[in-house]
């Protein structure tokens, strides 16, 4: 274990995978009855995405993608917002992934397109690298949860140059669960917790949770042996009536969290309620920026016209969507009617078409969810000899 | 929804660590980790900051539990098969060391 | 003027979108019909093939931009060489050819990285076997072009076109190198990402190593694309969709360098989504395919050539994975690949 490739490359073994699909299976036909969970991390989606694992969950498994994404959770008044101070000529600088993501009218990549500055960086760091080489004013379009949030407020402490300001669409995961397991008709019976949010958090936060909701809470990884063995330790959980929350990413994750991580965020940012796209009003789901660091609020030091944008927006299509329902368990793409029509990768109202991995997506870009394990050829006929 | 990546720490210079990921070397900050940290030690990295020093024996550990998730596979014709498996694993795990 | 109105970068990713762009401005009203046999624009292949007499004549062309102009393993003046002479490559064509130089420059460019971008054109052309007929250069002023503009046109002569739209089911599908190499070094170059990994592009011309192919497959060659814009994965796709055919790609079989693999994992770019510059896909007869292989293998730019999956009928236009852990469909990249922290 000498290299952390070696290491990480352990959780990537498919024969202990293969041991825990086949575990995962016993205990789903020894329920004798469908079971539904939910992961609330679109990385989690990302990772049973990459290596394939939905087609190896057993049939009688529903494992459904909650909001789980930062980014496609950003409401559209918030891109705008961004939009707006990029198209008045503030260099905007942002993560890769807010590029795309569309507003009301435009997304930065078309605001871009139209000659707006905007500067795709890796790390909160970098954007202030950037101040520090300009004069110019330079906004850091802040997204993701907690985890990330942490970053921008150790930047923010630490004395950035005064053309550098941040525009907050950080959300915070927990108070989104609580919505999501009161929805009317929800079919989740367990939930599957992001596992680099809670390194922050700590697991316990998940403890008055589970028992509050009667769900049980694990604490899972993104590797596939992580996500396989969260998914087993879960449904162990569902299926004996445990609602309790369980650590299951302990290399990451101890129950009290990164101390230092949790001072930083709430020195810097406070929760407020805010709508998350295509979701619900989520009380203390967005991380605003405290009275004492208004002076690196973009939202307090720019007049920020975001009118001027909806001037030229198409009529909200948000309340038809229902991509809330969806993400719930309750509804599928088909039962939505904009689904196809005024909903499209290209034009996505809600948070299940934004996302490359939502569910609304891949049922527009494969007509459905295909069933691959069904495929004519065998796995192996492809492998050389 | 927050890509971790595991690495290794090469070096230390106040607030910045020079980290290993998959022979990749890439600076990442210090700012907000909990405890201190040391070349040799693993690091996850979101976004330029390292959020959490990975205890070696922690990975370890995690692989145990994993493996005791299955310790109770019990009846029916899958238990062959999940035998079988954890008898390739065993296997593995030798060559593992 | 609305969104709708104004060109994305999307729009030229190499992607869905661009085909749709092409699909709409140019092809509609431009693309004349062609003879049987022959291809033509609405083919969207590598380039255009005519027959003459027993023979076809084959015509490519290609503007190149890049970011940084020099970057580890070649510059813009490699690349235009050597995208065109691969496009030539991929229909067949891989003898007695002529390429054409088209030289748009800003004011002010330095004239030093002028003649080192020229000076790599000659050296290509001399590794590829080609010639540069003729050219044309125009200087424009200051912001109206972003530094240099490379143009490049190919035609040859050729006794078989190979298209990309051959796959037939049970077809094996060969790549003749590691996936991702030029558009993850080109994106680690740009220098913002604070890595420190010299990543090397694979930028080189091809018709040596895909003469080399068709001499060992002939006719078992089925088709060729070189994976691009957009890497493996849109190639795969266009192939697939071209051909009314589904591809069944061996995760574990697609090669990938290591440095190349951590970074993608670093940035979470797959390397399957970002381009190639000196890498064929194609497809081969399952009874010809170890033959192609071992002949390709032993070519320089083909050392580290492999099969990695196999042509299926169903469900045309799909590119499944198989990961070792279960299946998934293989997603084409939209836009350009970006750096995501989630």
């Amino acid at each position: 274990m000498s290299d952390p490739a070696t290491s990480e490359m352990r959780f990537r073994d498919p024969a202990r995978a293969k041991a825990l699909g086949a575990r995962l299976a016993e205990l789903v036909a020894a329920a004798g009855r469908p079971i539904s969970v939910m992961h609330v991390c679109g990385s989690h989606e990302q990772a049973i995405a990459r290596y394939g694992l939905r087609a190896a969950f057993p049939r009688g498994l529903d494992v459904t993608m909650g909001p789980g994404c930062p980014v496609c959770v950003t409401d559209l008044p918030e891109i705008d917002e961004a939009v707006a101070l990029a198209r008045a000529g503030v260099r905007v600088a942002t993560y890769g992934d807010m590029l795309k993501v569309p507003g009301t009218a435009m997304s930065l990549a078309d605001a871009q397109a139209e000659g707006a500055r905007i500067d795709v960086v890796y790390s909160v760091a970098q954007a202030v690298e950037l101040a520090r080489a300009t004069r110019d004013p330079i906004v850091f379009f802040a997204s993701g949860f907690e985890t990330t949030a942490v970053a921008t407020a150790a930047v923010l402490v630490s004395d950035p140059p005064p053309n550098f300001t941040v525009l907050s669409a950080h959300k915070y995961i927990p108070p989104v669960m609580e919505i999501v397991a009161e929805m009317p008709g929800a079919k989740v019976e367990g939930f599957l917790a992001a596992g680099h949010a809670a390194t922050i958090t700590g697991s316990a936060i998940f403890d008055a949770f589970a028992a509050q909701h009667r769900r049980p809470v694990v604490v899972a990884g993104f590797e596939p042996l992580d996500v396989l063995a969260g998914l087993v330790a879960l449904v162990e959980l569902v299926v004996a009536g445990e609602a309790r929350a369980v650590n299951c990413y302990p290399r990451c994750v101890t129950a009290e969290g990164n101390k230092v991580a949790q001072a930083l965020l709430w020195r810097v940012f406070q929760p407020i309620g805010g709508r998350w796209r295509g979701i619900a009003h989520v009380p203390s789901g967005n991380l605003r920026l405290r009275d004492e660091f208004a002076h690196v609020d973009a939202r307090r030091r720019f007049d920020i016209d975001v009118a001027s944008l909806w001037q030229m927006a198409p009529p909200a299509l948000v309340e038809h969507c229902v991509c809330g329902d969806i993400m719930a368990g309750i509804a599928a793409p088909r039962d939505c009617s904009l689904f196809g029509r005024a909903c499209t990768p290209d034009t996505p109202v809600g948070a299940c078409m934004v996302s490359s991995e939502g569910t609304c997506r891949i049922w527009h870009q494969y007509g459905g969810v295909p069933d691959l394990v069904q495929l004519g050829a065998r796995p192996d006929a492809a492998r050389a000899p | 929804m927050c890509l971790g990546v595991p690495g290794r720490v090469l070096s230390i210079d106040g607030m910045i660590a020079v980290v290993d990921f998959w022979g990749v070397k890439k600076q990442v900050r210090l700012d907000v980790i909990d405890e201190p940290v040391v070349p040799g030690d693993y690091l996850l990295n979101h976004v330029g900051y390292a959020i959490r020093r990975i205890p070696p024996e922690d990975i370890a550990e995690t692989l145990a539990m994993y493996d005791e998730l299955l310790g109770e596979v019990r009846g029916g014709g899958d238990d062959l098969m999940a035998a079988d498996v954890r008898g390739e694993l065993a296997g593995a795990g030798k060559a593992d060391v | 003027m609305s969104v709708r109105e104004r060109i994305t970068l999307k729009q030229g990713a190499g992607g869905r979108a661009m085909r749709a762009l092409i699909g709409e401005v140019f092809v509609e009203g431009l693309a004349a019909p062609v003879a049987p046999g022959d291809v033509g624009l609405a083919d969207l292949d590598d380039g255009a093939a005519v027959r003459i007499g027993d023979r076809w004549l084959v015509a490519t062309t290609d503007a190149h931009v890049v970011h940084p102009r020099f970057f580890p393993g070649g510059d813009i003046g490699r690349l235009a060489v050597a995208g065109t002479v691969n496009d030539l490559a991929m229909m067949g064509v891989t003898d007695a050819v002529m390429l054409t130089l088209a030289v748009v420059i800003e004011e002010g460019f330095p004239r030093a990285d002028l003649e080192r971008v020229a000076a790599s054109i000659r050296a290509t052309c001399a590794e590829a076997g080609v010639r540069i007929m003729t050219g044309d250069t125009k200087v424009m002023g200051k912001g109206e072009v972003d530094g240099l503009v490379l143009t490049t046109t190919g035609v040859g002569l050729t006794d078989r076109v190979v298209t990309d739209r051959g796959l037939v089911a049970g077809d094996r599908i060969l790549v003749t190198g590691t996936m991702g190499d030029h558009g993850l070094a080109v994106l680690a170059a740009r220098g913002n990402l604070a890595l420190d990994v010299e990543l090397v592009s694979d930028v080189a011309p091809l018709n040596g190593l895909v003469r080399v192919a068709l001499d060992a497959g002939g006719d078992a060659i089925t088709a060729m694309k070189d994976p691009t814009r957009g890497g493996l994965a849109s190639a795969l796709h266009e192939m697939a969709d071209k051909a009314g055919v589904a591809v069944m790609l061996d995760e574990a079989a697609v090669p990938i360098r290591p440095d190349v693999r951590a970074v993608g994992e670093l940035l979470g770019i797959d390397p399957l989504h970002v381009a190639n510059e000196g890498k064929v896909v194609m497809g081969v007869r399952a009874d010809r395919a170890e033959a192609v292989l071992a002949a390709v293998r032993a070519h320089p730019l083909g050392r580290d050539a492999a099969l990695i999956g196999t042509v299926v009928a169903e469900p045309p236009g799909r590119v499944v994975v198989d990961t070792g852990f279960g299946r998934r469909l293989l997603v084409e990249p939209e836009g350009e690949p970006l750096p995501r922290i989630c």
